[in-house]
């Protein structure tokens, strides 16, 4: 599954990615994440507060980094 | 933070929330009239005397820590609860093709209620931008954000007292409405960076995910959410600050501090205005040095300009909008942002 995760390099950001990291582990799904932090990009994908979390081209999560449920539910 | 919890939690019956919830608050106040006792037993404690220089540094330190705290923790919660009506996306619907004017002075009331950290300034900003909200009615949106929020008012509630808070929400909203109006009339649009002016977010980007609704008890989530995520980055600020705080209530002499921050000295307020420019602290570490400057005689106005320009005015801040603004365009937010700043020094030193 490929998941994006978009922020400028944030503190929350990088808290994003290892939460889905750590709950893709935990579950035994595959994931590959990508950061997106170049502002233009980020910006491309409409959304207005960091870090957003992209799964399939659609944004799923964004302004908080997501619980452990959450990611959970994305991850299917 | 946006308000899109949306996945299952344990549950506990709404009711028990709402029973906590008048609990806590009632434990609040119980406690928080007891402050003062508290803080004389533990000064007691040191081996100085009370009426020493250290013994009300001490004295200072172990009063303003828990009542910031205190003041924190409930205002903090309560505003979570509000702004979890509020989301970037509303503001921006509702911003859209709003005149200047009208425009403005709804873009500055929504920057204190719309939750956003400083982070997302920029995809903000171009979010706002590119839906059509004019230039200037995004810019009272910024100034506005940082400047008037629940941190400050707490704290200077809490410290300062209910008058000067109420009046720094005041010209705090004013600064940010006739600053954004002004910067609006300039027609600076060109001076955007060129991939701004370019782009159309919105227009392309993909669906985004239907938030769910969300319950009452899910909006005290996201408080005590608040709560937790306020506390984790300021409370070292506010440490440091009331350890200054503490330090001028002390030691500083009171005519030393007439003498410079006194209403006769005009040079005074510009003066703090530079300072606070490359400060970089944001409320909780500004308002307990307020409080200690104002209790030895510095002036209202020259100590909210300093202030203001600390919290709105910052080189960070800057360095992140460099981004999206070009070197032209900030130097005009600075200097309309700093003149309001100076005017209302001026005005108070004038007024008390």
């Amino acid at each position: 599954m490929d998941i994006k995760v978009l922020g400028p390099g944030c503190a929350k950001c990088k808290a994003t990615a290892d939460m889905i990291t750590r709950v893709a582990g935990e579950a035994g799904k595959e994931v590959q994440i990508e950061k997106i932090e170049d502002m233009r990009q980020i910006v491309g994908f409409g959304v207005m507060t960091t870090p957003a979390v992209v799964i399939a081209g659609k944004v799923v999560h964004k302004g908080t980094v997501p619980s452990h449920d959450q990611v959970l539910a994305w991850l299917g | 933070m946006s308000a899109d919890i949306s996945s299952p939690r344990p549950t506990r019956p709404d009711w028990l929330w709402h029973i906590g919830l008048v609990g806590f608050v009632a434990v609040w106040w119980l406690v928080y009239g007891q402050l003062i006792p508290m803080a004389e037993w533990i000064t007691a404690l040191f081996p100085v005397d009370r009426h020493s220089h250290t013994g009300e540094a001490i004295a200072f330190f172990f009063y303003d820590v828990p009542k910031v705290m205190m003041l924190l923790t409930l205002i903090v919660f309560g505003m979570g609860v509000v702004r979890s009506y509020f989301s970037p996306e509303r503001t921006r619907a509702l911003l859209a093709g709003k005149r200047e004017g009208v425009g403005n002075v709804m873009a500055a009331g929504l920057g204190v209620m719309t939750p956003f950290c400083s982070c997302s300034a920029v995809p903000l900003f171009i979010g706002l931008v590119s839906a059509g909200v004019p230039l200037g009615v995004t810019f009272s949106f910024l100034i506005a954000a940082p400047m008037v929020n629940e941190v400050a008012l707490a704290l200077l509630f809490g410290l300062v007292g209910w008058k000067v808070a109420m009046t720094y929400f005041a010209f705090g909203l004013s600064i940010a409405i006739v600053a954004g109006w002004v910067i609006g009339k300039l027609r600076l649009e060109g001076w955007l960076q060129d991939w701004v002016r370019d782009i159309h977010s919105g227009a392309t980007a993909p669906e985004a995910a239907d938030d769910a609704p969300l319950t009452l008890v899910d909006r005290y989530h996201l408080g005590i959410e608040a709560v937790r995520e306020i506390f984790g980055r300021v409370w070292m600020w506010i440490i440091l600050g009331i350890g200054m705080g503490a330090l001028i209530h002390g030691y500083v002499p009171e005519d030393l501090m007439v003498r410079i921050m006194g209403a006769e000295a005009w040079w005074s307020v510009p003066a703090a205005v530079v300072i606070g420019i490359p400060m970089y602290t944001n409320a909780a570490g500004v308002i307990p040095i307020v409080e200690a400057l104002l209790g030895k005689g510095a002036a209202l106005g020259t100590v909210l300009a300093f202030m203001m320009s600390v919290i709105a005015l910052s080189l960070p801040e800057m360095i992140i909008l460099k981004q999206v603004l070009t070197l032209r365009l900030i130097g005009v937010f600075v200097g309309v942002v700093g003149t309001g700043i100076l005017a209302v020094g001026y005005l108070f030193n004038f007024l008390f």
